[in-house]
Order: C-alpha cells, then structure tokens, then sequence
C-alpha cells in the first residue's frame, strides 16, 4: 500500500515540476529574427566565405543589420533580387571584390591521383567529401556547392571544378529571355509558321 | 554569522568540492579550456547549485520528512536538479546566446555533475537548516568556480607550453589537477573544526 503512496507523491511532484517547466518554456521563450532565417533561405548555403563572412547564416545576420545585398556571387543576380524584394531595396550589381557569378559547379577528386592527406575534408564547408588518411577520397555531388574551398589545399591539384550538367532529376525549365517588345510587334504575325514557332 | 561565514569558507577552501571531496570533475576537466567558458559554466553551476541545494532542503522538509518517504530523496532530488538545470537552460538561452552556444552540451549537463547532487545529499546528511543549505550550496558552488577558473587560467598557459610527448593532453591536466589539490590541502588547517 505504501509503494502506492509514495509513488501517487512522486508523480505529483514530478507533474508539478513538469507544469514549472512548460510555464517558464513559454515565458523564456527564443523568438530568432524572422528575417535572418528568410534572408538565409534566399542565399545559396555555400557556405563558401566570398562575403567575408564565415557562412551563409553569418551573412544573412550581417544584411539584417544594414550590409550591402550583392556580396555574393554564388546568388548572382537572381539571388540579389529576392533578397531587394524581401527587403524592398534597391536592385545592385554584385559586388566585383567578391567574386564573379558562375554558373553551378561541383567538385570531383580525381581519384587515382589522390593520396589521401585529408586537407579537403577539413576546408569542405559542408561536409561532402568522404574519406579517410591515406586511402582515396571522394565527393558526394548532392551535397557539395561548388564553393572551391578544397581546391587550394589539394597538395596534388586533382580536384577538378567542372560545371554542373544537369541531370534528369535535377532539370529545370530555363528562365524565360528577355525579348525587344519592338521586334516581336514589327513583324505581322501572319508570317510567324509553325516550324518558326517551334 | 560568524557560523555562517565560517561554513562559508570551509567549504570554498578547505572541504572543496572538487579538489577534497573530488566530486564534480567531469566538467572541471571538461569545460576548462578556455577562461570565458570555465567563467560562463561557473555562473550557470553557481546558480543551479544555490537553486538546487534550497529546493532540495523544500522538499525533504516539507514533503519527504512529514510524509517519512525518505527514501525517496535521490529519486526527488534529482527530479528538483533536472528541473534546475532545464529553467536556467532557458534563461541563458535567452539572455545570452553567445553564452548558450559556448556552454553546449555541458549546460544540461550539469544535471549530472555529481557535485550538484552530493551538496543535496550532504545537507540532509549534515542536518543543515534553511540557511545553512543555501550556504552550503552557494560556498560549494564558489568552490566549484574558483578552482575551475583557475584550472582553466593554468591549462591557457599550458596549452602554448613544451610539454613532453608522453605528458600531453589529458596527462598533463590530470597532474595539474593533483597538484592543485595538493596545494588545496594547505588549507586544511585553516578552520578548526
């Protein structure tokens, strides 16, 4: 009978205690500042350091406090446009002192030339290079975002950089061109075939 | 008073958690690297001990004594000391997140730092009063930060040293740390019982 006892006692405690908690979990509660996390969405999670900026989220806190919008060139200028629509600012050109806009890259090791020292494991940013000291290493293409950071500690330069080809799961519809309305309008379209068209 | 400040510092210098009693080494070991996170760990254990000594002098005398489930006391205490230690979690979260992410996993750790438990343990062993508890707990908490602050001040210094090869890492800290206590022991003397 007593185990019963001192067992209803210490579940009430322990509701108590629990009740305490979510009370002071709601009162202390951390509200982050939405517009970081927003900003942080826009920008590319390199995390290649062209900014200046240690990452992408240390960056998204600097332009939260007032720094210039068109510091990174992973983004390009698509990227520069969200961010001026997100914080209704003025549309820049990317920073030159930063880096030119290139298209999406990828690392690959070539790996017969690999000797295995680990130096770009530890400059990857994003943890997608796989391997182990003295034995071969590779990239995981998902996960790595071309930001160039294992290139200059390769010992041996068998990192190649080539541009990302697009693959079947990863295809996009191309950004439609921008066209003169002036030349579209000229021509009748009476003499626009089907073979044109297409 | 005299009482007090005589238990006051008995504990800090001479009955010391960490380096007479040996209790609590986990983060002593764990968390003194650098003098800003020994300093910022010393404040969060400082105020989870002071807390926790009082809510576990609460609750053994007015729910564990007069309902005689003593036994229950490990059980309660360490519900009182999780309970502390996720409040004050919260807090640092929220005032100081530089601090929140310097003191990582070794904030709920505290939790388990046996020095937490044992200052709980010993008041009820000790029959220690209301004050008397929170005295306790406070002077074991200034021990604790003391010894840890100054450990990681030495480690700073030692971590740009020419220690031998078979010295280095963990050896070398373990040694220090035997050599405070050495040196902690000449305190022995200072307050008679």
């Amino acid at each position: 009978m007593e185990i019963l006892y001192a067992t209803a006692i210490i579940t009430l405690f322990a509701v108590v205690c629990g009740g305490l908690l979510g009370f002071a979990s709601v009162k202390f509660k951390v509200e982050g500042n939405p517009i970081v996390e927003q900003i942080n969405e826009i920008l590319p999670q390199t995390q290649c350091g062209q900014c200046g900026h240690p990452g992408c989220k240390p960056y998204a806190e600097a332009i939260a406090n007032g720094e210039a919008i068109n510091r990174c060139p992973p983004g390009g200028e698509a990227g520069i446009k969200a961010l001026a629509e997100l914080l209704d600012l003025e549309i820049i050109e990317l920073d030159d002192s930063c880096g030119e806009e290139a298209p999406a890259r990828v690392a690959v090791i070539r790996e017969a030339e690999c000797i295995g020292c680990t130096k770009c494991i530890q400059a990857c940013p994003v943890d997608a290079i796989v391997g182990a000291p003295k034995l071969m290493h590779t990239v995981i293409t998902d996960e790595c975002t071309g930001c160039d950071l294992c290139v200059p500690p390769c010992p041996v330069d068998c990192i190649d950089m080539p541009i990302l080809q697009s693959a079947l799961d990863s295809w996009k519809v191309p950004s439609p061109q921008v066209i003169n309305i002036n030349e579209v309008t000229s021509e009748p379209p009476s003499k626009i075939k089907l073979e044109d068209a297409v | 008073m005299s009482d007090i400040l005589l238990l006051l510092i008995s504990t800090v210098l001479v009955n010391n958690f960490v380096l007479a009693k040996f209790l609590g080494l986990c983060p002593f070991m764990g968390v003194s690297s650098r003098v800003e996170t020994a300093t910022g760990m010393a404040a969060a254990t400082t105020f989870v001990l002071t807390m926790a000594s009082l809510a576990s002098y609460l609750i053994n005398h007015f729910i564990l004594q007069p309902l005689s489930l003593e036994y229950l006391q490990i059980l309660s205490f360490i519900l009182a000391i999780a309970v502390v230690v996720q409040f004050t979690e919260m807090v640092v979260q929220k005032s100081s997140p530089v601090l929140y992410r310097l003191l990582g996993i070794f904030l709920p750790l505290i939790t388990t730092n046996c020095a937490v438990l044992g200052v709980a343990l010993l008041n009820v062993n000790k029959n220690h009063g209301f004050v008397d508890s929170i005295v306790y707990g406070f002077g074991a908490a200034l021990g604790f930060s003391l010894v840890l602050i100054l450990f990681a001040a030495i480690r700073e210094r030692i971590a740009v040293a020419d220690v031998p090869a078979p010295f280095q890492g963990a050896a070398i800290s373990l040694i220090t740390a035997g050599l405070m206590s050495l040196a902690f022991m000449g305190f022995s003397g200072l307050v008679k019982a």
